[in-house]
């Protein structure tokens, strides 16, 4: 057996190597990335765990300003996860990181080791949805919003843009508990302004209107708010909710929404079972009970493509929930 | 005045199965193969002598293996660390004596387990916070050998390894058996010591009901630096009672029949009088 004794390195960011793909400052997993370097000395009680993948969940910011911080597991999630639920148990709090999908991996481990025991981890899954794009349906988490969100006492949070990530990851950091949290990896569009208050477990109205409730996140506030665009030039006035929380699901402002306006359409970029859209009619249901239009993916896999193509063909885009927007409103004036 | 090792692990033997009578389930084959080192792990290795389970600096153990928590319960009783009487709780609604471990029901249980594979990785996270920490306190993992046939578990044997957690310690309670018939039937684990050298781990194998042999053990465990060591521990399943031993009959969760109890009960040399107290639950 040969063993060399040369320890081999590499430091990806002194390096000249091939473009990386798809990066961009603007992407939530940026955000994500560039906030946990700038949240680093405030909060020295939290490190951030890996699992090879660092360049694309935006860790990789931390990794080079605080190497003692951050942990490598390689490419084992399921082990990653649960050794998480053990490190929190020393009272420091890991962000594991990783893609969606591999989060569905660990989902077994998250449940007995994390959220069984209630530690506090904060796992922050990159590139949920069709948004992973080219890479395909092996990819593209469809189902992780719906698994997390079934995990009793957990935390589901899905923000809308790089501003919302940087005050969600700080909040998500002083909320004692295990929390969920996607990112994005396509650019994001700037969506709230530099006055906006991110506050775990609210939805805020990002459009006012008052003829149909558009309840939306992630990629698709940005794709709500076109709608609401298209909407107004026909005359239709739509209220956007950002419901950055999934769960526990804003109960409150949903029956305002809905007294004050009486119908709704949801919107995620995930499987419509399971997921924003059935949270928000799960607190419908008991409260005040209207028309629903739901906007996802309709219960099949996706495929490779750029993410606008791929919301064009599985009708996520802002035309699709104007759609939605008017068979909604429809369905309520014919009671 | 403290009893044998002997003793309590005989004590551990007979208080899981009275245990597991009063719940009317639980898996006593792993129990048994496991009371001798979990005896002497409570008595002589772990430090606990503060006696609080919050004292940051205290050993944590983990018994990945969750399914043989009565031998568990009965360890941590035995040495005055919970109630003698919370034992015959054990599986009931409401009790802190869940049928698996769980962190926050059970003084001493350090993590939720029941799970294979999971416990072991908790313990590794354990023992590199701890170290991250700059604590000096110790992890101990034990792990059943039919566990070994998860993949989690070599994802962190790969990790502890990687780390040269030195302030970790595996057991393999190998008793050659699990759930459905003999491991090399189901999937053989063999060859085991390899396995571990190869992922980086000091590798130390003992009989696992001979306490001189975990007394080296655990001393060179503590000595080995820029390692994790496991120890396999090479146990009978059943060990103490004829008609357990080597059966996998009695690996799965069992309802104890009275005959069958009595029967146990008199192998572990208990007197009559007590034997008619633990059938009626009043020792």
């Amino acid at each position: 057996m040969v063993q060399s004794d040369k320890k081999v390195t590499t430091d990806k960011t002194n390096k000249s190597g091939p473009a990386l793909i798809g990066t961009s400052g603007d992407s939530l997993r940026e955000a994500f990335g560039k906030v946990l370097v700038n949240l680093a000395e405030r909060y020295p009680n939290f490190v951030v765990f890996d699992a090879d993948i660092a360049g694309g969940t935006g860790t990789h910011h931390f990794r080079k300003a605080y190497p003692e911080r951050f942990f490598q597991f390689g490419i084992a999630e399921q082990n990653m996860m649960a050794v998480a639920g053990g490190f929190a148990s020393t009272g420091v709090v890991p962000f594991v990181t990783t893609f969606a999908v591999f989060c569905l991996r660990a989902l077994e481990q998250a449940r007995l080791s994390i959220a069984y025991p209630r530690r506090n981890v904060k796992i922050v899954a990159s590139h949920p949805g069709l948004d992973v794009g080219p890479d395909g349906a092996s990819a593209q988490a469809l189902e992780d919003i719906a698994a997390y969100r079934a995990i009793p006492g957990m935390v589901v949070v899905s923000p809308a843009d790089p501003l919302e990530v940087e005050q969600a990851t700080e909040a998500i950091l002083n909320y004692e508990g295990p929390v969920y949290m996607r990112t994005g990896r396509s650019p994001a569009r700037r969506i709230v302004g530099p006055d906006y208050r991110f506050e775990l477990g609210k939805g805020r109205i990002v459009h006012e209107g008052s003829d149909v409730t558009i309840v939306v996140c992630g990629v698709e506030v940005a794709r709500a708010l076109d709608a609401a665009q298209q909407l107004a030039q026909e005359g239709i006035s739509a209220r956007v909710v950002n419901m950055s929380t999934i769960k526990p699901i804003d109960t409150e402002l949903l029956v305002r929404c809905a007294k004050e306006i009486g119908c709704f359409v949801t919107a995620e970029d995930h499987n419509i079972y399971g997921g924003l859209g059935s949270a928000v009619a799960e607190a419908l249901a008991q409260t005040n009970p209207c028309p629903i239009e739901f906007v996802g993916v309709r219960d099949v896999f996706g495929e490779s493509g750029e993410p606008d193509e791929l919301a064009e063909k599985y009708e996520l885009t802002g035309p699709s929930i104007a759609a939605a927007a008017k068979r909604v409103m429809e369905r309520k004036r014919r009671g | 005045m403290l009893k044998t090792l002997a003793a309590l692990a005989n004590a551990i033997r007979r208080e899981s199965l009275a245990a597991i009578y009063a719940a009317g389930s639980g898996h006593p084959g792993g129990s048994l193969s496991s009371a001798d080192l979990l005896a002497y792990l409570w008595v002589k290795e772990l430090r606990w002598h503060s006696g609080n389970p919050g004292d940051f600096e205290r050993d944590r153990f983990v018994l990945s293996k969750g399914h043989a928590c009565p031998a568990l319960y009965a360890a941590v009783a035995e040495v005055g660390l919970i109630p003698h009487r919370m034992l015959l709780t054990l599986r009931k609604l409401g009790s802190p004596l869940q049928g698996h471990p769980h962190v926050l029901d059970t003084p001493w249980v350090e993590t939720s387990t029941g799970s294979l594979g999971q416990g072991f990785s908790a313990a590794i996270g354990m023992a590199l916070g701890l170290r991250y920490k700059g604590s000096p306190a110790r992890v101990y993992v034990m792990l059943g050998d039919g566990e070994l046939q998860e993949g989690e578990v070599w994802e962190g044997a790969m990790c502890a390894g990687h780390y040269k957690l030195d302030n970790l310690c595996g057991i393999v309670d190998y008793n050659k058996m699990q759930s459905d018939d003999l491991n090399e039937n189901i999937m053989g684990l063999e060859p085991l010591r390899a396995k571990w050298e190869a992922f980086r781990w000091h590798v130390i194998e003992i009989n696992g009901h001979d306490f001189e042999e975990m007394s080296a053990a655990f001393a060179e465990a503590r000595r080995t630096k820029e390692k994790p060591t496991i120890i396999i521990a090479h146990t009978v399943k059943g060990k103490g009672v004829s008609f357990m031993e080597g059966s996998p009959l009695w690996h799965g969760s069992v309802k104890l029949r009275d005959e069958e109890l009595v029967q146990a009960l008199r192998d572990l040399g208990t007197p009559e009088d007590e034997i008619v107290r633990y059938l009626d639950g009043t020792i």
